[in-house]
């Protein structure tokens, strides 16, 4: 590996709350990388999302608070109808512009703004999805020497997300969920 | 872009808010940099610019290309009774307190083109508060003021803001409120005929009179903590006692120095009332 990973960012849509359950679900509480997770939902819905990780992750997951620093051991779920950003100094911005792929929160708007702060020592990871959101900020991701992570479209309940990514970024890892998995497992640091 | 170039544009961007606050007296230092590197990099592809050099070249020879600028690095995406929890609880946890005073004084913060604005209106109205009731709608940019003023919206969104008012427990046929012509609807305007629009900048203007009521709602999450308190201490200042402060359902006043002084009224709908 050129870059020691430092934040991962993980995009999906439908199908997408399953797949991140899947990847998330064995990661230990002391997980060294903090992951942002910007999932595509219904707006104006309150969501129990954060209950059903909760239930089901080791790591602390939690809705992501403006200005709060991004930290290990965590996992952070952008809010419905909002975009989230990074800082320079690894705290979260939140934004309520306009829907990019008529998805606020969007996941290029996160990915593109991870790689901006985080650069080479950014994993993004697109998963399940009816969607085209993601890919080009994955692509943004790679271009900054990131790592670029689609879900296998065979695996996904809905292909459109992973295969776009893998369509336009030639450097994109496939993976299947059980790989991801272990991949981020290994990228832990005791 | 390589890290050099990405070092070289926020530089530029440095430059460009201290130029632009001496030229126009615009103070956007306050403001999160995220969001504002996004919200340059946007205009420069809207705009068709080559680079930051270009967009100085405009930004200072052409003042209206200044007005457009503003508008786009402030944003200005917005809906009527956005979040309907919001609504509701004003409507059932302030809106019954504040009809005990004879006279009534609310701050819209932020008003941008006047979604927000009507939608409190029509709120008024339906508790039969709007006749005592006068608004003061402001904001940093007077394009959006002027637009706010007109209550003109597009057809297209109706269908979703009825939804949303229903949600908000409005009362009637909400197509009463407006009429439509050509793609658009026109709200009454005796919706907004007790409805002073003045420009104000939160990031530099002064508290200007006494409310019982401060909305300002997704305004303060494009701020950096400094200029956060600076404008919660402009609410404070700004707040009769028992006076009520509705902010955005991912703003909070936790953190802020003025928190001991409020009570949470509702938590998840982020409304605050000043107890002493």
């Amino acid at each position: 590996m050129r870059a020691s990973p430092k934040l991962i960012v993980m995009g999906g849509s439908w199908g997408g709350i399953q797949a991140s359950l899947s990847v998330l679900t064995d990661l230990p509480v002391s997980y060294s990388i903090p992951v942002i997770l910007v999932l595509h939902r219904l707006r104006n819905q309150e969501g129990s999302l954060q209950d059903i990780f909760g239930r089901k992750l080791l790591l602390r997951t939690v809705e992501v608070e403006e200005k709060e620093p991004a930290l290990p051991g965590h996992v952070y779920l952008a809010p419905a109808n909002y975009h989230v950003l990074l800082e320079k100094d690894h705290t979260f911005s939140l934004d309520d512009s306009e829907q990019e792929n008529y998805s606020r929160p969007s996941i290029d708007v996160t990915f593109a703004s991870a790689a901006d702060v985080f650069g080479e020592n950014t994993v993004g990871i697109l998963l399940s999805g009816a969607s085209r959101d993601g890919s080009s900020g994955l692509n943004y991701i790679f271009e900054k020497g990131g790592m670029a992570i689609a879900q296998d479209p065979h695996e996904a309940e809905v292909a459109t997300m992973p295969q776009a990514a893998i369509d336009s970024i030639p450097g994109c890892t496939v993976m299947n969920v059980a790989r991801i998995k272990e991949f981020l497992l290994s990228l832990h640091e005791h | 872009m390589k890290p050099k170039t990405d070092e070289l544009f926020e530089q530029e961007v440095e430059a460009l808010i201290q130029d632009i606050h001496t030229q126009y007296g615009y103070d956007f230092s306050g403001y999160a940099r995220a969001s504002v590197y996004r919200r340059v990099k946007r205009f420069l592809g809207q705009k068709h610019l080559p680079g930051m050099e270009a967009l100085r070249d405009r930004l200072f020879s052409d003042s209206f290309f200044f007005e457009n600028f503003l508008q786009e690095i402030t944003v200005n995406v917005t809906e009527m009774f956005r979040d309907p929890t919001f609504f509701l609880s004003l409507r059932q946890n302030v809106l019954p307190i504040l009809s005990t005073y004879p006279f009534i004084k609310i701050w819209d913060a932020g008003c941008s083109t006047g979604e927000e604005l009507f939608s409190l209106a029509i709120l008024l109205q339906e508790e039969g508060l709007l006749g005592r009731t006068k608004i003061y709608a402001t904001d940093i940019n007077q394009k959006v003021l002027k637009q706010a003023k007109e209550g003109i919206f597009p057809a297209s969104s109706m269908a979703a803001y009825a939804a949303a008012y229903y949600a908000a427990g409005g009362k009637r046929d909400f197509a009463e409120y407006y009429t439509s012509n050509y793609g658009s609807v026109k709200f009454n305007a005796s919706l907004v005929r007790n409805v002073v629009f003045y420009p104000h900048n939160l990031a530099s203007d002064t508290s200007f009179n006494e409310f019982h009521l401060v909305v300002c709602r997704n305004v303060l999450i494009y701020f950096n903590r400094q200029l956060q308190e600076r404008v919660f201490n402009l609410f404070d200042e700004s707040l009769v006692s028992l006076g009520y402060l509705a902010l955005g359902k991912k703003e909070t006043l936790a953190m802020s120095g003025i928190s001991p002084r409020y009570d949470i009224v509702d938590k998840s709908n982020r409304i605050y009332r000043k107890v002493s």
